[in-house]
């Protein structure tokens, strides 16, 4: 059944495609009405180096464009240019330190000015102002600068040879704005912009009509979009705000919106949703990964505040019996099928995708309580006093285990908190408002930089496919402590020497086989050495209305990346 | 001019059991008070004792045995990891009933003395007023985070992770909910002041705090009970929308309002699921509310005689 | 009357000050952060960049101040200069930006103004119209049918909480009853749908049953409460029985005497309430996608955005004084022995 209505989109797709090519007049663009489109989170603005939210980069995603985009695979694909440079192509310079871009002839703004180098140069002075506060500047990371050669021509240059250039102007979070539109709006400038960033003039298939923040926004057509009968819808209506289920609700069982993002609900529910026949879920994997994060040092409420999960070590976490013990104890597949169904997968990996940087060398889809009891009884950990958790030297194994506050994750909690006490681990579960949890202010003790637990529950991934950033995130001296006020991105306090070595090995080198072999030894390091839990690799799940055609689920970049592509299927 | 309660003014402190005992006697031909009563003596009682009688665990986790329906072994199903619905109505049901009956006291106490205090010393009415105001202003949910931010380690510390967190919750739902009441007790007891019988004790030289004991307090009863009814209800339910946020109880500790907040996602594979607290629910209010009804009638001696 | 007034009003300035600041204390000391909601992908340098440019670490007390010229000075000057056209200068100021959406706060409360009086309000007008009824009606037939049964709906009413009555209301009337039929009603409010003819106030009609219905659950349930409790305070009293003595009617006694005499708790009630109808409806507009003020609110305070929260509670600070000084003016049109000076 579904096969078949595969094959009949498809069919229909590719039937469609040259005829609207064929026709090619202008009547055919527009010619399927209004598509809407509902995100349970409102997009805030339209600006996406204001505000690095997924909401607000996806939506802006229909309006303005980057240079290059990454496709449903993975992989970089030309967008606004002719092709991605490459060294091969001889785009990017030999020494690796700088990438040159060959704008397509004819692309024209929605206004109908012509898109020009000027404008790729001014995006980048843009963000890269000090005073901007530009949400996406790790884009621009390395930059040196950026010269418009000639109209069509772009050099972006950088200070050390960088294997992977493809930072700026790549991907969803980095498109490019229209230099005569935000001229005016640079540095601290950018805030009082509301116009613009609100209504961006951008070469998308779609231009903004009325953007109400937080809400609603109406989108027509861009009668100047650079190919012919697309899109195919005429206008969308873009609205914000309610809850998961009630996004996937309007989409799968009444019919009201014929597309629904990130439909974050128990398997059951969607496939309960999916019965009333209006609709379809499609899944979607990236980096992401559902993990425990463990805690390397000392979180005692006795301590200082200068000590306070800052001294090291952990009183027994560090102990290679205990992490093993705590991760052998838990029941992977179980979790996947409670917490994400079609939209998980069990993993034992830091780094689970890209398909090349997914280390195989472990394993952990079974649970073993028994293994794990035997593993902390031969460590010493036995319960000596009697009062069911496992103690050695006077230390008892009671961890204090907190996350943001979410039905899925307060599931994984007890689940976890039950399988823990069955190998005589005590816990405690603590659950924090998300935007308390990841609000990283410094006044807080609930932050998850702040980790003033023993061990703590959060799902990260990173952009693009290349993940040398991400595995910084092991980096000793990322470590937060109160000398940064909490910032850093080593959320576990990992340290371990050959682990920086080696990624420092990994910034210096190019050719992806290369790259993929360092990046799985670094996730082995990690995952061996007790710095996370890993749990569950998740997807993306989103949902379409059976009448909306040509929807490609793409966790790369931007969901909605080729919503010129999008038309209706007659029904 | 028969506002006052005569027996009481001739016969002032000698025999106060008495007049319990009358009152007892009227309320117990309240039919409505009385099954509002047994009612919730039994919910009181089984969410006090049941956990001890009932051989489930509330946290226990049977995973083989998840989303089942009602049976002998469940009688009211189990969730979605397994947990026995009605272990966790039990133990939810302390905590709802605790929250809602601690703070409808801390409202009613509050809430009445601001009220009464300021309607009949003019004094005293702008400031406490203002006060009034200022609470009604006060926002609850950055309030929550602030006084979670503040106190909740060291009460932790103090009283355990659950009692700390427990008299948070009272207290941060206690002193947001006392101000309805304070303004209506206020408004009639503003007009109250005014009535012949309030001049007439006056004017024999009753001190200002009998007049308000024997005099206003009794005529002012009624909308003082509307108001702890209206209490509880808002109480529950206040306190499952904070759990939702992250801001309530531990979250392997069920409420009654987060099991209905839960099983809201599941209500047309799982109706029941819905169907348990909200009962639960309605039931504590609506035979609160009857015994209010039954304690009003009981306590209005024109009434009583009847 | 008229100068308990006055002085009511000029004590009204120092009052909202205060409560201003306090406020603004709550809601700098909670710990949300604005950058809380970005994705982890964005390292903590860059928060703090994010951060320093929207002028979250400069002092508390400056901030307070700025807040204070921007609300009482800037925001009335610039309504003033939009409205007339004259130029007072107001150029090159900032604005009382909100921190998510880099646009002024008043705007995005002018932009929410309709939705939720139209939403809210109507449903607060159908509580009252809904409640008074019920109230007088349950109180003077005590202990009837009409009066039991109006007692069981309105408390259960009042103990389901909204995210599970809108919830219900949902999948009976959008999920199981068919699209086509002329019951189905649309789960998702259509902010931008405009009434121009017959038809389009057909869809506004509808698309508002649910979320008003939901909402005046709850207001009947606490106002018809307060009243039936207040007449049944006043039935008996002696100037009824006077009344009725002397011969007028029933109806005469009941609408005109009881009912004017049992209106100060209900009053009260309502005067506390209308605040809350610009405060919003957080969990009703949520569930109805009507994105309110409530959802402004409730998205501001999980955004950490300071100047949206500050502003929108002072507001709704401004409304509870103001009101609760027209329920006092009130009391004494209701009793006119109740005095003030």
């Amino acid at each position: 059944m579904k096969l078949r209505t595969a094959l009949l989109s498809a069919a229909a797709a590719s039937v469609l495609a040259p005829m609207a090519i064929a026709d090619g007049h202008e009547g055919e663009r527009g010619r399927d009405g209004d598509v809407s489109i509902i995100y349970w989170q409102a997009p805030s603005i339209l600006n996406p180096f204001l505000s690095g939210g997924t909401k607000d980069v996806e939506s802006a995603s229909m309006i303005v464009e980057p240079l290059a985009r990454y496709n449903q695979d993975g992989e970089l694909v030309a967008w606004l240019v002719d092709e991605v440079p490459t060294v091969e192509n001889g785009g990017v310079s030999e020494d690796l330190t700088s990438i040159t871009w060959k704008i397509t002839p004819g692309i024209v703004w929605s206004d109908g000015t012509a898109f020009t180098s000027a404008d790729v140069k001014f995006t980048a002075d843009y963000c890269m102002d000090p005073n901007g506060g530009c949400a996406q500047v790790t884009k621009f990371e390395g930059v040196t600068s950026v010269e418009a050669v000639d109209d069509l021509t772009v050099t972006v240059t950088f200070d050390k040879p960088t294997p992977f250039p493809y930072g700026p102007f790549v991907g969803g979070e980095s498109p490019i704005l229209q230099a005569a539109q935000f001229a005016n709006c640079m540095g601290a400038a950018a805030s009082a912009c509301s116009e613009e960033n609100f209504n961006p003039v951008g070469t998308g298939p779609f231009k903004v009509v009325e953007f109400k923040p937080n809400d609603v926004i109406t989108m027509e057509a861009n009668e100047n979009f650079r190919m012919e009968g697309k899109p195919a819808f005429a206008s969308v209506t873009f609205k914000g705000g309610g809850d998961a289920t009630a996004a996937g609700r309007a989409v799968m069982e009444t019919g009201e919106f014929d597309y629904a993002w990130n439909l974050q609900l128990a398997p059951d529910v969607i496939a309960k949703m999916e019965e009333a026949g209006k609709g379809t879920p499609v899944a979607g994997f990236g980096p992401l990964v559902e993990r425990i994060m463990l805690n390397q040092t000392n979180p005692s409420a006795d301590l200082s505040a200068d000590d306070r999960s800052v001294i090291r070590p952990h009183p027994f976490l560090g102990d290679p019996a205990v992490y093993k013990a705590l991760s052998m104890a838990i029941d992977r597949p179980l979790l996947v099928e409670i917490g994400y169904g079609k939209a998980g997968k069990v993993t034992c990996n830091w780094v689970p995708a890209p398909a090349a940087f997914n280390s195989t060398s472990l394993s952990c889809d079974t649970q073993d309580i028994e293994g794990a009891k035997a593993m902390l009884e031969e460590a010493g950990w036995v319960d000596s006093n009697g009062n069911g958790t496992r103690d050695k030297d006077g230390v008892e194994l009671q961890v204090l285990y907190q996350t943001s506050t979410n039905a899925v994750r307060q599931d994984f909690q007890a689940l976890i908190k039950q399988w823990w006490s069955e190998i005589g681990v005590g816990t405690e579960l603590r659950n924090i408002d998300a935007s308390v949890f990841f609000g990283g202010d410094a006044a807080s003790p609930d932050t998850f930089q702040k980790f003033y637990s023993d061990v703590e529950m959060y799902a990260n991934t990173f952009n693009g496919t290349d993940p040398q950033s991400y595995l910084a995130n092991g980096l000793c001296d990322k470590a937060p402590s109160p000398a940064t006020q909490w910032q850093g991105e080593n959320i576990s306090r990992f340290c371990n020497e050959e682990f920086d070595a080696l990624h420092k090995e990994l910034t210096a080198t190019a050719g992806l086989e290369a790259r993929a072999e360092i990046g799985k030894r670094l996730n082995d390091i990690m995952v061996e050495n007790g710095g996370m839990i890993p749990l569950v690799h998740r997807g993306r799940l989103s949902a379409h209305a059976n009448s909306l055609g040509g929807v490609i689920l793409n966790v790369w970049d931007s969901e909605l990346w080729n919503v010129a592509d999008w038309y209706r299927i007659d029904g | 001019m028969t506002d006052v309660v005569p027996d009481n003014a001739q016969t002032p402190m000698a025999a106060p059991r008495s007049q319990w005992l009358d009152v007892w006697d009227q309320f117990k031909t309240h039919k409505g008070a009385m099954i509002g009563l047994i009612i919730f003596l039994v919910i009181v009682l089984s969410v006090l004792l049941g956990p001890f009688l009932w051989i489930y665990d509330p946290t226990f986790i049977d995973i083989r045995a998840r989303n089942q329906s009602p049976s002998w072994a469940h009688p009211m199903g189990t969730d979605q990891l397994g947990r026995d619905t009605f272990a966790r109505m039990l133990a939810g049901g302390r905590v709802s009933l605790a929250v809602g009956m601690t703070a409808m006291a801390l409202a009613l106490v509050v809430g009445t003395l601001v009220g009464v205090v300021a309607g009949y010393f003019k004094r005293l009415d702008g400031p406490l007023m203002r006060l009034t105001d200022l609470f009604l202003a006060l926002p609850l949910l950055p309030l929550l985070l602030v006084i979670i931010m503040l106190f909740r380690d060291k009460l932790s510390s103090m009283f355990g992770p659950e009692g700390g967190i427990f008299i948070l919750m009272v207290t941060a739902i206690g002193v947001t909910s006392w101000m309805q009441t304070a303004r209506i007790v206020r408004g009639d007891v503003l007009a109250l002041k005014e009535r012949e019988f309030v001049l007439a004790a006056r004017s024999i030289g009753t001190s200002p705090r009998r007049m308000i004991a024997r005099h206003v307090l009794p005529n002012v009863l009624s909308p003082i009970m509307v108001s702890a009814t209206l209490g509880i209800a808002n109480a529950i339910i206040t306190e499952s929308a904070l759990s939702f946020l992250g801001l309530g109880f531990p979250p392997d500790f069920p409420t009654w309002g987060r099991l209905l907040f839960d099983s809201v996602d599941y209500l047309q594979q799982y109706p029941e699921r819905v169907i348990w607290p909200g009962m639960a629910i309605s039931l504590t209010v609506l035979s609160v509310n009857y015994m209010g009804d039954g304690l009003r009638d009981a306590l209005d001696p024109r009434i009583r005689g009847r | 009357m008229f100068t308990f007034t006055i002085r009511r009003l000029i004590l009204t300035i120092p009052t909202l000050l205060f409560i201003s600041f306090v406020i603004f204390l709550i809601v700098k000391l909670s710990p949300s952060d604005p950058t809380g909601n970005l994705p982890l992908t964005i390292p903590s340098e860059v928060r703090e960049q994010i951060r320093e440019a929207l002028g979250v670490n400069k002092p508390l007390i400056v901030q307070y101040f700025l807040w204070l010229k921007q609300f009482f000075w800037l925001e009335p000057l610039i309504y003033l200069e939009n409205t007339t056209g004259w130029n007072l200068g107001t150029e090159g100021e900032t604005r009382l930006i909100s921190y998510q959406t880099r646009s002024p706060v008043m705007d995005l409360i002018m932009q929410r103004m309709p939705q939720t009086l139209m939403v809210v309000g109507t449903a607060y007008v159908v509580g009252i119209l809904i409640a008074l009824p019920i109230g007088i009606i349950s109180a003077y037939r005590q202990y009837s049918v009409f009066d039991q049964a109006g007692t069981f709906i309105s408390m259960i009413g009042f103990s389901v909480p909204p995210f599970f009555s809108g919830v219900l209301v949902i999948v009976v009337f959008s999920v199981i009853i068919p699209t086509d039929s002329f019951f189905w009603l649309p789960s998702i409010y259509d902010t931008t749908h405009e009434v121009v003819d017959w038809e389009s106030f057909k869809y506004q009609f509808r698309q508002m049953i649910m979320p008003v219905m939901v909402l005046a659950l709850q207001i009947t349930a606490q106002i018809s409460r307060f009243t039936r409790a207040s007449m049944l305070d006043n039935l008996n009293q002696d100037y009824v029985r006077t009344a009725r003595a002397k011969g007028l009617s029933e109806s005469v006694t009941v609408m005109k005497h009881v009912v004017r005499n049992s209106m100060i708790p209900v009053v009260t009630v309502i005067a506390l309430g209308i605040p809350s109808i610009f405060g919003g409806a957080i969990i009703t507009e949520q569930v109805f996608k009507v994105n309110g003020l409530g959802q402004l609110l409730i998205i501001a305070i999980q955004g950490g955005d300071v100047p949206t929260v500050q502003t929108l509670t002072f507001i709704f600070a401004i409304l509870i004084v103001l009101f609760n000084l027209v329920a006092d003016i009130l009391y004494g049109l209701l009793d006119p022995r109740i005095r003030y000076d």
